[in-house]
C-alpha cells in the first residue's frame, strides 16, 4: 500500500528538483514567483490523495483487539462524522476532558474503540508503519474538510487554556541557538534560504499555515500531518522532540488554529 | 559546551528566578501560568540524541526575549541594557590578535546550516546557519533575509578596529549588542570556534573576498 505513493513521490521529487533549480539559475529575483509556479503546477497530480484512500481503508477496516473499525469515532460532531471536523479541531473532548487536535483524538478512537495499546504508535519514529497508518487516517480526516472554514469555539476553559499555553509555547526560546517559533515566524515577509515563512501570530499566515497541513513534501516524498509539521520545527530549533499528540502539540495547534479562524481547509496540500 | 550550558543555566536562575518569572507570570492569559507552562514543557518532551532535555533549560537572556510584552514594557529597555552588558562580559577576542582567518573557509561555514539538531551526532561538523537569513556573497541567492544582507560588508566599513570587534562581538555573542536579536550566540554557545570565526571575519572583511567584489 505504500509503495505506490513512494515511487511517485520519488519521481515527482526528481522532475521537482530539476524544475526548481533550473527556474532559480534563470530568473533569479522572479525564483519565488516561480517557485509558485512550480507549487501550482504540482497541485495536479497530488500523491496526498493515495494517502487519503489509505486513510479512509483504514477508518473502516476492523482492527485491534476488539475487531472493530473506527467508524464509531467522534471527532467532536457526534460518532462517526468525519464531513467538516477537523476544520473544527484541536476541540474539547468532555470523555477524555482533554483539548485534543486530530491525531490526538485518533489515538483516543484506536485505543477505546480498538482496544490499541496506543503506546508504541507514540513512541514510533516518524517514518514508521504505525506513524505511516496516523499520517494517512488524519490525511483522509483533513481531506474531509477540504474547503469548510476553520472555527474554534474558545468557550470552554480548557480551550482558552491551551491557546494561551500554545501562545507562550510560540514565543519560548531555548537550546544552543536561542530559537523559538518566533524566531522565525513572528515577522512579515521574511524567507530561510528561499522559503517564504509565514507570519503566524497574523489570521492570513496562520491561515496558510494550518488549512495546509496534513501535505505531501516532495523533497522528502513523504505525507506529513501537522504532528510531523510540528516536530521538525523543532528538530531545527534544536530543541529535543515533542512528544506525539502531548499537551505542547495540542497547545500550538489551538493557537495556530484560533488564529487562522476563518480561513478555508486546503488539505491535504502539497509541498515543495 | 556541556559546562557552558550548566552555568548559564545556573546564572539565569540567580538572576531571574523571581524577577522575570513573577513578570511571565502577567504577561500571559489566564491558564498560561509558570507552573501551568512547566508542567506542559516536561510532559511535552523527550531526549532524542543529543537534543537532550536541559535545552528546554533558559538562561536569563532566553527567559527575558520569551516574553514579547515584557521586553516591550516600561521596564524593558533597561532590561534589555542590562542582559546586553552581561553578554558583552563573555565575549572571548582573538587570543594571537588575529582577526581574520580564510575567506573560502568562512564561506563553506556559512553556507553550512548543520549540526545541534537532534538528528545530528556530536560528530557532525556545526555549521554557521548565515546563508539561511543573510545575503553574503553575490554568487549565492539562495539567501534568507531575516538578517540584514551582508554584501559589501567590508567594502563599506573598512578594516579598522572599531568594525572588526564590532563584528567580532556580533559573531561572537549577538545579544551582546541586542538583547533580543534572531541571531544565535554562535561563539557563546560553542557553535563555533574561534579559527572559525576568523574564517567568517575574513569572509566579511578580506578585500579578495566574494562578499566584496
Amino acid at each position: 500500500m505504500m509503495k505506490q505513493p513512494q515511487v511517485i513521490g520519488a519521481v515527482l521529487a526528481l522532475i521537482g528538483f530539476a524544475a526548481f533549480t533550473g527556474v532559480i539559475r534563470a530568473e533569479g529575483d522572479n525564483s519565488i514567483e516561480s517557485i509558485e509556479k512550480y507549487r501550482e503546477a504540482l497541485r495536479d497530480g497530488n500523491p496526498a490523495e493515495l494517502y487519503e484512500a489509505q486513510g479512509e481503508e483504514l477508518w473502516k477496516k476492523k482492527a485491534g483487539p476488539k475487531n472493530a473499525s473506527l467508524e464509531a469515532c467522534d471527532l467532536g460532531l457526534g460518532a462517526g462524522v468525519t464531513a467538516g471536523a477537523y476544520a473544527q479541531m484541536p476541540r474539547y473532548f468532555k470523555d477524555t476532558d482533554r483539548v485534543q487536535d486530530a491525531e490526538s483524538r485518533l489515538l483516543t478512537c484506536m485505543s477505546t474503540l480498538q482496544g490499541i495499546d496506543t503506546a508504541k504508535y507514540v513512541a514510533a519514529a516518524w517514518a514508521s508503519p504505525e506513524k505511516d497508518e496516523l499520517n494517512a487516517l488524519v490525511t483522509f480526516i483533513s481531506g474531509e474538510s477540504k474547503g469548510v472554514k476553520v472555527t474554534m469555539a474558545l468557550d470552554h476553559p480548557k480551550t482558552k487554556v491551551m491557546y494561551e499555553l500554545g501562545k507562550r509555547m510560540f514565543y519560548y526560546q531555548g537550546g544552543t541557538h536561542d530559537f523559538s517559533c518566533a524566531s522565525c515566524h513572528a515577522q512579515e515577509g521574511m524567507r530561510i534560504r528561499l522559503q517564504e515563512l509565514p507570519y503566524l501570530p497574523s489570521q492570513k499566515g496562520a491561515g496558510v499555515a494550518w488549512t495546509s497541513w496534513p501535505a505531501y513534501r516532495v523533497s522528502a516524498g513523504q505525507m506529513w500531518g501537522m504532528q510531523w509539521r510540528l516536530a521538525d520545527c523543532f528538530r531545527q530549533q534544536r530543541f529535543p522532540e515533542p512528544i506525539y499528540a502531548s499537551d505542547v502539540t495540542v497547545a500550538l495547534s489551538t493557537y495556530l488554529a484560533a488564529t487562522a479562524a476563518g480561513a478555508t481547509m486546503d488539505t491535504p496540500g502539497i509541498k515543495r | 559546551m556541556k559546562s557552558t550550558m550548566k552555568s548559564i543555566v545556573f546564572a539565569a536562575s540567580l538572576v531571574c528566578a523571581s524577577g522575570i518569572a513573577f513578570a511571565a507570570d502577567k504577561s500571559w492569559g489566564s491558564g498560561a501560568d509558570d507552573v501551568a507552562f512547566q508542567a506542559m514543557l516536561k510532559s511535552g518532551f523527550r531526549e532524542k540524541g543529543i537534543a537532550k532535555l536541559t535545552r528546554l533549560d533558559q538562561d536569563a537572556t532566553q527567559a527575558f526575549c520569551s516574553d514579547p510584552q515584557l521586553v516591550a514594557s516600561k521596564d524593558g529597555a533597561a532590561m534589555a541594557a542590562k542582559i546586553e552588558a552581561e553578554n558583552m562580559k563573555t565575549v572571548k577576542w582573538p587570543t594571537d590578535g588575529v582577526w581574520l582567518g580564510s575567506h573560502a573557509a568562512g564561506e563553506a561555514l556559512a553556507q553550512s546550516g548543520r549540526g545541534l539538531t537532534s538528528t545530528d551526532t556530536a560528530d557532525t561538523p556545526n555549521g554557521g546557519n548565515c546563508y539561511n537569513c543573510h545575503q553574503i556573497s553575490k554568487k549565492e541567492i539562495s539567501y534568507g533575509t531575516i538578517g540584514p544582507s551582508l554584501y559589501n560588508y567590508g567594502k563599506n566599513r573598512g578594516n579598522g578596529e572599531d568594525a572588526l570587534r564590532y563584528a567580532w562581538a556580533k559573531i561572537y555573542n549577538a545579544k551582546a549588542s541586542n538583547a533580543c536579536s534572531n541571531m544565535p550566540r554562535a561563539g557563546h554557545m560553542g557553535i563555533i570556534n574561534e579559527k572559525q570565526i576568523k574564517d567568517l571575519m575574513a569572509l566579511l572583511f578580506d578585500p579578495a573576498s566574494p562578499v566584496n567584489q
